[in-house]
């Protein structure tokens, strides 16, 4: 669509009058202070992280990602729910086990991977990869994230649900919490995540 | 290549990804204003990630940054000073 090249036929190249210059001044004065108003707002950068997978692999990108942007200078939330609580259970985090079944990229087919006893050398695997590339260990990562400030948090509703207790978690790891207290953190958030 | 000097140095040759960065701002975090830290990393992701993390931190100054070998081992030198 080619737009009408007739000049604007709205402006008569007068100078505005004083009582319009002086609206306009009143207008302009106006939005500099809500522009304040919204730059002084809006406090320090936050992330959340929805934590809701409790495998080996599944167990790292919400701990890198929450400790590295606490050192960044944000706020960090990790609010783990469901099979993301493994990560923060002080006994089952150390024995995270990753599947071999359900996964293309493993160099076995699905029907193999399904016998007895395969998570179990896969996960041993993966554990041997883990250290010979210097890859930190879930433990040292949930250490680093707690020193760091990042808020681990438990979803109440799934430790009730799994029958976990409260003294099973870290310490500094914070429970109590529910879907409402996330949200609320969530739309605060610069940056929210579901893992 | 130019030689920097640094008042402390932080040595996280071993350790990987995202442990280099946040041993830095660690690190950082105690230094002085006016105060150069020098950062010793085999992880070649270092590069990338320490001159993201000075660049997005106030207070952070990327001096320089050095790839050198030392017996055979690529060793990621950073050089990071605190402004006022």
């Amino acid at each position: 669509m080619s737009a009408d090249a007739s000049p604007n036929d709205e402006s008569d190249g007068a100078a505005p009058s004083a009582t319009e210059f002086a609206e306009l001044q009143a207008r302009v004065e106006e939005l500099e202070a809500d522009l304040a108003s919204v730059e002084t707002d809006d406090g320090p950068d936050k992330m959340v992280i929805i934590a809701t997978k409790g495998t080996l692999d599944m167990a790292y990108p919400p701990l890198i990602l929450a400790s590295t942007a606490a050192a960044f200078g944000y706020e960090v939330t990790v609010f783990h729910t469901f099979w993301g609580l493994e990560i923060i259970h002080e006994e089952n985090s150390k024995n995270l086990q990753l599947s071999s079944v359900g996964n293309p990229n493993m160099p076995v087919p699905n029907l193999i991977a399904a016998l007895p006893g395969m998570d179990h050398m896969t996960t041993r695997m993966m554990r041997s990869r883990i250290a010979d590339n210097d890859v930190a260990s879930i433990e040292e990562l949930i250490e680093t994230a707690i020193a760091s400030g990042v808020d681990l948090q438990a979803c109440q509703m799934t430790i009730d649900l799994l029958d976990y207790d409260e003294d099973d978690f870290y310490d500094g790891v914070t429970t109590g919490v529910g879907a409402a207290s996330a949200f609320q953190d969530m739309a605060d958030a610069d940056v929210q995540l579901l893992v | 290549m130019s030689t920097q000097t640094a008042d402390t140095t932080l040595d996280v040759k071993g350790e990987n990804c995202p442990m280099p960065v946040i041993k830095t701002k660690g690190a950082f975090d105690e230094l002085a204003a006016g105060e150069t830290m020098e950062v010793l990393s085999t992880d070649s992701g270092s590069m990338s990630d320490i001159a993201g993390w000075a660049e997005s931190t106030q207070g952070a100054e990327l001096v320089d940054q050095v790839e050198a070998t030392d017996s055979g081992t690529n060793v990621y030198k950073h050089y990071v000073r605190k402004v006022e």
